[in-house]
């Protein structure tokens, strides 16, 4: 499934990210998604749901998610316009030569997270 | 609680494993081709049909990632190349990740081209770079001519179109110069090749392609 396989790439970037910066806890995670990226948000957070519990880290980490709003970019006419409501076709000039400029992506904008106390630095001498 | 802003893609960690990747096989000489179609547009079958015709040439290996992927990967056996079978775990695509353990756990030495018959969707496999050398999708004409309109990612990043089942065009209404036009229009630097790995039409443009492709990996400093 699509979703699930999101949800893995965001916790392998998390894992790293945890890893680089000594971090212990993630405590929520704010991920964009495009209106047209194919992602469909129920999935997503009941797989998020599902995932989080095997990973320590983001056991108990909300998921925040924003909408990216889908536009499209006309090259003929050089207009943007909404491309859920008009699709492929420029509602301007009738043109075919458009292409997405937003909505496809899914990003991983910010997290919450608690770092790792610092270790006490043991002197053997 | 600190706040850390990342804005970064979810791919972005797989595209750099993808790079590493990447190299690594140019590193050894492993020319490594991303195969990627809808279920059951052709794929083994061409592959069967390829490893007929250039093991004689080539040392060939196929890491099977489709449905079905046991099957295929005892036909492929027979047919005289080493293949694997991986576990995608329901997963909708292979990453790079996915596609290193794979690889690792069949085996290199010596090979010359290695192919990954990616699991059969025409959506998610688009977005996911597996490491490969080259980009290959099949487009088989039972499908239809409007295939590029619905999925215009996976036109887009891909080297090469196999047209396949070529020789089934007399049933089909499947307009070829329509379909190329609408794939030109998403991606004008992609080679098209119309097959039929049943009659063996086209298949050796195909082959040729992937003999001056090994030739130039292989290269040292292409
Ligand atoms: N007519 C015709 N049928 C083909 C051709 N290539 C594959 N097929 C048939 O298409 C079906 C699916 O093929 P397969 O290689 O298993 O597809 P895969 O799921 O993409 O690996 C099988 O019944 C094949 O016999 C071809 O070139 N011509
Ligand atoms: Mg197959
Ligand atoms: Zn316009």
């Amino acid at each position: 499934m699509h979703e699930l396989s999101i949800v893995t790439h965001v916790a392998k970037t998390l894992d790293e990210l945890a890893e680089e910066n000594h971090l212990e806890k993630i405590g929520s995670v704010t991920l964009q998604v495009g209106e047209v990226s194919g992602i469909v948000t129920d999935y997503f957070i009941d797989c998020w749901n599902y995932f989080k519990r095997k990973d320590p880290l983001i056991e108990e980490a909300e998921l925040k998610l924003e909408e990216i709003k889908a536009v499209t970019f006309c090259e003929d006419c050089k207009q943007e316009y909404e491309t859920v409501r008009y699709g492929r076709i420029c509602p301007y000039c009738h043109s075919e030569h458009t292409y997405l400029v937003t909505g496809n992506e899914c990003i991983i904008k910010e997290i919450e997270a608690e770092e790792r106390k610092e270790e006490k630095k043991e002197t053997c001498e | 609680m600190k706040v850390i802003e990342l804005h970064k893609s979810v791919t972005a960690s797989n595209d750099r494993d993808a790079q590493v990747l990447r190299d690594e096989l140019k590193e050894k000489g492993v020319f490594f081709v991303n195969l990627m179609s809808a279920a059951g547009s052709g794929k083994t079958t061409l592959l069967l049909k390829t490893i007929e015709d250039l093991r004689e040439e080539y040392k060939i290996a196929v890491l099977e990632a489709d449905i079905e992927a046991d099957v295929d990967a005892l036909k492929i056996e027979e047919g005289g190349a080493r293949s694997i079978q991986v576990h995608t775990d329901g997963m909708c695509h292979m990453d790079a990740g996915m596609t290193r353990t794979g690889l690792e756990e069949m085996g290199l030495e010596g090979m010359d081209l290695v192919f990954l018959e990616n699991i059969g969707n025409l959506i998610c496999p688009a977005e996911y770079d597996t490491g490969a050398s080259k980009n290959v999708m099949i487009l088989s004409v039972p499908e239809g001519d409007d295939k590029p309109l619905k999925y215009p990612l996976m036109f887009q990043n891909s080297d090469v179109l196999l047209v396949t089942k070529i020789d089934v065009l007399p049933y089909f209404n499947f307009d070829m110069k329509k379909m190329q036009e609408r794939v030109r229009f998403l991606n004008p630097d992609i080679r098209i090749i119309p097959v039929s790995a049943k009659k063996g039409e086209g298949m050796k443009e195909w082959e040729d392609w992937l003999r001056e492709q090994i030739a130039l990996w292989k290269a040292p400093h292409a």
